[in-house]
């Protein structure tokens, strides 16, 4: 299926100026891709077929990917997946770069936000970033710096002695997003974070998600179902269809960064987002789902 | 009594008219007015039915026995409390541990849970006199008594907490490593503490009445014997008001543990927990 789908892709690709043009941070530096996907499937226990013959590269080189499509496509499965959270039932994920040979799944090089912040209410904001590090068993006077620096990014140096209840649901995803890098990860998944924020926290988080990205200089998988998140966020956008979740269009977004509040009116993101949709419309059309 | 000029800050609400304020200040009296209209009626009634002391004595009769008879129960409560707090704290250690034995393992729960549930549901005045023959002296006879009636919540409490944590932040600690103890320190333990100290708050009442109990059926005499021997024996010798000083100073140990624990718990709890916030 995603062979079929991608060379449909290809086809397209020729008649359209948005998706030709190569972005200034495409897959070209690094020869052996960061994370190889390699015809995944998922079957779980009940029968429930979630993804099928799935197939991506995940190049070294820093990149915004987001993964687009309806509710039922796969998309939460797959990145859980790549985090190795759930197994596969076929093919296999593979981290090939050269430092990891031999090795499974380097869990140093993820970092995970999921659509809640999910924070230890009982610890302080300080002590929810630092966990990662303690795992490691890191000392708290190591990691101090490091910990101080992540917060200030976020904007919460002062709030590092305050309680998750303490803070509004936009902090709180903050400290979820420095808990997820304090291990300096390559890659960082995303799950949807900004699904339960309002409008306008969640416009912020997109302007400081994009600042952090490239100030951090890693690659971030964001699964969202918003159209227009993924193209102001993403240089690329993996479309899934649903029923069961497979490759639907591998599109690039070309605009340069960094992204501002002008992008967001300016007409090559309007024309990014129609073919964005036109592709998510395929998709549902695709998975027996009516188009909205 | 602290309600309004405490709380409407915090929540927001705006303060309540003069007239709201009243009912509410009146809201909160209410238990209390109607304890002194009870133990009003309650003199009234003996006095004005003239009855005599060793059927009913009157609430002004029972205080001036407390106050003239406090040192003499005095070393009886210390016994029947030290006996309680003993079970108490084993109840408390032994029920964490068991529970975290149960969560440890499936067969081990599957295995053991039904037996600490017949222990719970076996009334204890029936097992306490095998106990009591069984034991080598009646202080750990008693102890055991009320050892019994005591663990139930706190493992049943601990076990359900222990296996509440947030799966998103189990999955966290999967992809970081950790193992099954840091797991068990840094998250189970933590979100388990509102179940559990809710556990030791019922632990705390029952392991009172497990000792009060035990005591009873062990009957023993002497410097050793707590509160229930000292009831047992002014019953028969119609010494009424100073069994009620009995009874009174039994409540009062009972509604001490519940709100030193309850205090206990909030002071855990007072950064984070929904129930510490009022």
């Amino acid at each position: 299926m995603g062979g079929t789908a991608q060379s449909e892709w290809c086809a397209m690709a020729s008649s359209s100026p948005i998706a030709t043009a190569e972005s200034n941070r495409a897959r070209k530096a690094s020869t052996r891709p960061l994370i190889a996907i390699r015809s995944v499937d998922k079957i779980y226990p009940n029968g429930t077929e979630a993804i099928r013959g799935f197939s991506l590269e995940i190049p070294g080189t820093p990149q915004f990917l987001s993964l687009l499509g309806p509710s039922g496509c796969g998309k939460s499965t797959l990145l859980r997946m790549i985090a190795g959270l759930e197994s596969c039932s076929g093919g296999e994920i593979q981290w090939p770069a050269a430092e990891y040979e031999g090795q499974e799944r380097p869990t140093a090089e993820i970092g995970f936000v999921f659509q809640d912040a999910t924070l230890m209410p009982w610890a302080n904001v300080f002590d929810n970033v630092f966990l990662p590090l303690r795992l490691k068993r890191q000392s708290r006077a190591a990691a101090h710096d490091r910990i101080m620096d992540l917060l200030a990014q976020v904007n919460l140096e002062k709030f590092a002695k305050s309680y998750p209840r303490e803070l509004s649901g936009g902090m709180r995803m903050r400290v979820s997003i420095a808990r997820a890098l304090v291990t300096r990860p390559k890659v960082l998944l995303m799950d949807e974070p900004f699904a339960a924020l309002d409008e306008i926290t969640r416009l912020r988080l997109n302007n400081d998600l994009l600042n952090l990205w490239e100030t951090q200089k890693l690659t971030v998988v964001f699964v969202t179902h918003s159209v227009y998140e993924s193209v102001f966020l993403s240089d690329r956008i993996v479309v899934l269809a649903s029923h069961p979740g497979r490759l639907m269009a591998d599109l690039t977004i070309a605009a340069p960064y960094p992204r501002t509040e002008e992008y967001r009116t300016s007409n090559l993101y309007n024309d990014h987002c129609r073919e964005v949709s036109a592709w998510l419309h395929k998709a549902m059309a695709a998975g027996g789902q009516e188009a909205v | 009594m602290t309600g309004d000029n405490s709380r409407s800050p915090r929540t927001g609400i705006p303060k309540p008219s003069s007239g709201a304020q009243v009912l509410s200040a009146l809201a909160n009296a209410a238990p209390y007015i109607f304890g002194v209209a009870f133990l009003a009626a309650w003199e009234i009634a003996v006095r004005v039915n003239n009855i005599p002391p060793y059927l009913l004595p009157s609430p002004i009769n029972i205080v001036t026995t407390l106050y003239s008879d406090f040192f003499k129960l005095l070393p009886n409560l210390l016994v029947t409390v030290r006996i309680t707090v003993e079970a108490f704290l084993v109840a408390a250690v032994g029920g964490l541990l068991l529970g975290m034995l149960f969560t440890s393992s499936r067969w081990i729960e599957r295995s053991l849970f039904p037996y600490a549930v017949i222990m719970q549901v076996t009334p204890i005045v029936a097992i306490a006199p095998l106990i009591i023959i069984w034991a080598k002296d009646t202080e750990l006879a008693l102890l055991i008594c009320a050892w019994l009636v005591a663990f139930f919540p706190v493992v049943s409490n601990a076990a359900v907490g222990l296996n509440s944590a947030d799966r998103n932040l189990v999955d966290l600690f999967k992809l970081y490593g950790a193992n099954k103890f840091q797991t068990l320190m840094l998250l189970r333990l933590p979100g388990a503490m509102p179940y559990y100290l809710a556990g030791l708050r019922i632990a705390g009442g029952l392991a009172l009445i497990g000792a009060v109990v035990a005591e009873f059926v062990a009957g023993t005499g002497g410097a050793k014997s707590g509160l229930a021997y000292r009831i047992l024996e002014t019953g028969y010798r119609l010494e009424i008001p100073r069994m009620f000083a009995a009874l009174v100073l039994i409540s009062a140990t009972g509604i001490a543990i519940f709100f030193i624990l309850s205090i206990f718990s909030r002071f855990m709890l007072r950064h984070w927990h929904e129930s510490a916030q009022r």
